[in-house]
């Protein structure tokens, strides 16, 4: 974006401009560091982009909800003086019931349909489920501790976490012990008795994971993810206007404003090594441009199977690397509609939030039973948003837009996505159909992204949202591989920034944040 | 192989194409499993069998070394970044002794790589490790098998064994420098043959397909015959290797890949291994590891000791002095070495103990007749090898 000729060296080279890339050039260049992002689509976002998919249809491709940013960040970055507008905020979330009225779930004075059991058990559920994930979110921050050392910061950072844990109380404490192993399934039979219910909050657990509820963990994953939402201020679900792409032009432009140089259409093609340290990049064009950091935003396997190459590693952590679990399970489905949707049941103010189809944990569960042999969903389930409802500027006028994340498209399709892709469709169409009667004939177009789309269009190994499955074993210490966890990897002048590393994806930031501070201590001024 | 019909599970030691030569030579019934292959650990005496080593011409079945095939247009950049040596700089055929590390720096084996040809290579090594291997290659344009059911191995080994192969038939065998590698048309067979071994001594390793075995064994045994050639197991092969100083996997070392506990991992540096780690070919694994260690200096060092008496100092543990309170080490190998005529060992010494010329203490156990008796032997630590006669490396070795 800076149209002077730029120096062929900069303290630090930032691969990728996806939001953690940003968030981590923004960070650096306030630090003082010159930087430079190098992001290889034509604008910048990564998944997290807002683009045509229809004429005069814009979506975001990829992430389509902002609820675990921290609010700290937002203010840090001063998004807002930087264009970031709110089309929604603290939005609805809607669990759809077939053939029946659907449960209103948030914000927690309008809910609605429980039965007063089930009110009951949600408020004191989510109370004691948001004190763990208080009890977990002051982890998020930091880098996590390094396994098997005996220095101090190490020990400290663990001793902090299980004070953390028992500062909860001897209650709470040996309940947060009892279910952390469980899984999501049996812990929601324990509490509710709503299928519905229970399946919306089974559906959290298990959206953009390689799980269904009964997958040992689940009750990990949900806690990770209210984990997150707690170190972002629980500030609850909200929509950019123009949507995450625009939140990424936000981004962008605080970089900028603080000293970066952004260049789109850069692909990088491999990160140089000079005397076992990485001194620079050299893009797609041939083009090699030096820094004393070489950041990447990129997944691990990415940043370091191709970019880096494995004659630079050793073996056993390349086996690490390439052990690492990436395979995206979810799709993305976006709709360009003539007219507003209509759910069963729905209102208008209901549109505008948050709509989950997972009308049981049963349902949830045997959708993924096609996805363990490699089959598609044929009855998939779904986290639906319509943009539009909350921002017209994304459909031409009265026209709306649908965007659904569907559950599960596993990245290796037996049949293959050539054959599968439309099938796939269909049966998303036709799950749409059951809970919104009539919404096919208003469809003026459809596209579908498998994870093998998300691979080719977002550049992340197996179009794995997260750059990696969250679970507990590619959590925290072990995020994406010991070795690397803590934003520094085994080549000196590399470091890691994305969603692959702690603590993780969803369009969070804080890796992008603690990557720089990393980046800071080593970086030369 | 050729009996092989049983399934696996009832017969899960294999037999080597000279099995039944060896079966009929065996005197006194004492085999050994060996990499899955039984194979020969005492022939008729140890005494007779190692002198044959010193004196004569061995044969020696290496069958079970594990060979593995590495080839490709990236087998070089694959063996750099595999092995602590520069496989750049092996010449067509010849061999070079080379061994390999884990992340942090600690071996996982040895062995020898063979350079056949453009692209192609052969490690030989004493363990089965397919998947590191495998797992190494992930990245380069690579293809790795493994070899060793398909080709027989045979050590001839002894300061007769060039005369032995010339009478064999192997024109200009003595011409093949140490480390080298010839190729050989014997009747109908192919033979390849390296002047490398595990004695010290002079002698040679042939490969040859299964088929060849026997006949070139019966060969070997005539055209040996006045020259005192003699089958040897390993036994006598261990008493070799120790005068030579070379090292055992799990007697002097454990692969990393196995240990268990803590601190049992050992690095090049630490066994003595240094001057095979090439600091400056780029990148191999376990190098950041291994420069870290070097420039702390290793914790401890695989030594020879020298030891007072002619009681063989058996996994003697070592001691600054003669009262055994401060422990510094262990004995990793040690035999009454026949050739020098000294007490010899292979042990592990922390620093600063380990300096050539520096005394520690070995407690020797010994059993007379059932009953225990201990001993407090000074010991001194020495040069290694202890015994390397200049036959070794002579080309052309002396007629016989």
């Amino acid at each position: 974006m800076a149209a002077v000729s730029p120096p062929a060296h900069y303290d630090c080279v930032i691969v990728g401009g996806g939001h953690n890339g940003l968030v981590c050039a923004a960070t650096l260049a306030r630090g003082g560091r010159s930087v430079l992002v190098l992001e290889a689509a034509a604008q910048v976002g990564g998944a997290a982009v807002t683009r045509e998919f229809a004429p005069g249809f814009r979506v975001s491709a990829g992430a389509h909800l902002l609820h675990l940013m921290p609010a700290t960040l937002l203010r840090e970055l001063n998004l807002e003086s930087h264009g970031l507008e709110w089309a929604a905020q603290d939005m609805t979330t809607v669990a759809l019931v077939p053939d029946g009225a659907p449960l209103n779930l948030a914000p927690e004075e309008s809910r609605r349909g429980l039965s007063p059991a089930d009110a009951e058990a949600y408020a004191a559920f989510t109370a004691r489920m948001r004190r763990f994930a208080a009890a977990l979110a002051p982890m998020f921050s930091r880098p996590p501790p390094r396994l098997g050392t005996t220095a101090w910061a190490d020990r400290l950072a663990l001793l902090r976490l299980g004070w953390q844990i028992r500062k909860l109380g001897r209650r709470d404490m040996r309940e947060l012990l009892r279910i952390g192993g469980m899984n999501v399934y049996d812990l929601l039979e324990e509490n509710f008795e709503s299928s519905a219910l229970k399946g919306a909050l089974g559906l959290d657990a298990v959206l953009g994971a390689n799980f269904g509820p009964r997958s040992p963990g689940t009750v990990l994953t949900l806690l990770y993810r209210m984990a997150a939402e707690s170190a972002a201020g629980d500030s609850g679900l909200s929509q950019p206007k123009g949507g995450l792409g625009a939140f990424c032009d936000a981004l962008a432009k605080a970089a900028t404003t603080a000293g970066a140089t952004i260049r789109v259409g850069a692909p990088v093609a491999s990160i140089r090594v000079e005397g076992d340290r990485a001194v620079g990049v050299v893009l797609d064009s041939g083009e090699s441009i030096g820094a004393h950091s070489v950041v990447s935003s990129a997944d691990p396997k990415t940043t370091f199977l191709r970019l880096l190459g494995p004659r630079h590693l050793d073996t056993g952590f390349v086996r690490r690397v390439n052990h690492i679990r990436c395979r995206g399970l979810a799709a993305k489905l976006h709709l360009a509609l003539n007219r507003a949707p209509t759910f069963s049941g729905v209102g208008e103010a209901g549109l505008c939030g948050r709509l989950l189809v997972a009308p049981s944990l049963q349902h949830i569960e045997h959708a993924y039973n096609h996805a363990k042999y490699g089959e598609f969903s044929a009855a998939p389930v779904m986290e639906i948003t319509v943009p539009t409802a909350n921002d017209p500027s994304l459909a031409p006028a009265g026209q709306h837009v649908l965007s659904a994340i569907v559950q599960y498209a596993p990245y290796a399709l037996k049949e293959g996505w050539q054959n599968g892709r439309q099938r796939c469709l269909e049966a998303a169409l036709d799950q749409l159909e059951r809970y919104a009667p009539g919404l096919r004939a208003g469809i003026i177009a459809a596209e579908l992204l498998t994870p093998a789309d998300m691979e080719q269009e977002f550049g992340m190994t197996g179009g794995h949202w997260h750059h990696g499955e969250l679970a507990f074993d590619q959590f925290l210490m072990v995020r994406p591989v010991p070795g690397a966890a803590q934003y520094r990897t085994p080549l000196d002048g590399l470091f890691l920034c994305g969603a692959g590393s702690h603590p993780g994806g969803g369009v969070m930031g804080i890796a992008g944040r603690n990557a720089a501070q990393e980046v800071l201590k080593v970086s030369p001024n | 192989m050729a009996e092989t019909v049983a399934p696996h599970f009832k017969q899960p030691l294999l037999k080597t194409p000279f099995h039944d030569r060896a079966r009929a030579l065996s005197q006194v019934d004492s085999f050994i499993p060996w990499a899955g292959y039984t194979t020969v650990d005492v022939f008729t005496t140890v005494e007779q069998e190692y002198f044959a080593i010193r004196n004569a011409t061995t044969l020696y079945d290496l069958t079970p070394m594990v060979k593995y095939r590495v080839a490709g247009p990236e087998a070089l950049p694959y063996l750099n970044r595999l092995v602590t040596r520069d496989v750049a700089k092996l010449k067509p055929d010849r061999v070079a002794y080379c061994v390999w590390c884990n992340d942090a720096g600690h071996l996982i084996d040895d062995g020898t790589i063979f350079r056949l040809g453009a692209g192609e290579y052969r490690i030989c090594t004493a363990e089965r490790q397919i998947d590191w291997l495998l797992d190494s290659a992930i990245g380069f344009d690579v293809e790795i098998s493994e070899v060793t059911e398909q080709i027989a191995a045979l050590a001839v080994q002894g300061p007769t064994s060039c005369a032995v192969l010339k009478a064999l038939g192997l024109q200009g065998i003595e011409k093949l420098k140490p480390f080298e590698i010839g190729n050989f048309a014997l009747g109908s067979h192919r033979l390849t043959v390296s002047r490398t071994g595990f004695t010290g001594d002079l002698g040679y390793e042939l490969w040859m397909e299964p088929a060849a075995a026997e006949s070139i064994w019966d060969g070997l045994m005539v055209a040996g015959y006045s020259r005192g050639i003699r089958a040897i197991g390993s036994q006598a092969l261990n008493v070799a290797r120790i005068e030579a100083g070379f090292l055992l996997p799990n007697v002097d070392f454990v692969s990393a890949e196995h240990t268990i506990r803590t601190g049992r991992d050992r690095s090049p540096l630490e066994l003595g291994l240094g001057w095979l780690v090439d600091w400056g070919k780029g990148h191999f694994t376990g190098r950041r590891a291994l420069h870290n260690e070097m420039i702390q200096g290793p914790r401890r060092h695989l030594v020879g000791l020298d030891i007072a008496g002619n009681k063989p100092a058996h996994n003697a543990l070592l001691y600054t002095d003669d009262s055994g309170k401060r422990e510094i080490g262990h004995v990793t190998s040690a035999i009454w070495s026949p050739t020098c005529k000294r007490n010899i060992a292979l042990a592990m010494v922390d620093a600063p103990h380990f300096q050539i010329g520096s005394t520690v203490w070995a407690e020797i156990y010994l059993n007379r007749e059932l009953v225990w008796e201990r001993r407090m032997s000074r010991a001194q630590v020495v040069e290694r090898p202890f015994f390397a006669p200049d036959r070794r490396r002579a080309t052309p070795p002396a007629d016989f």
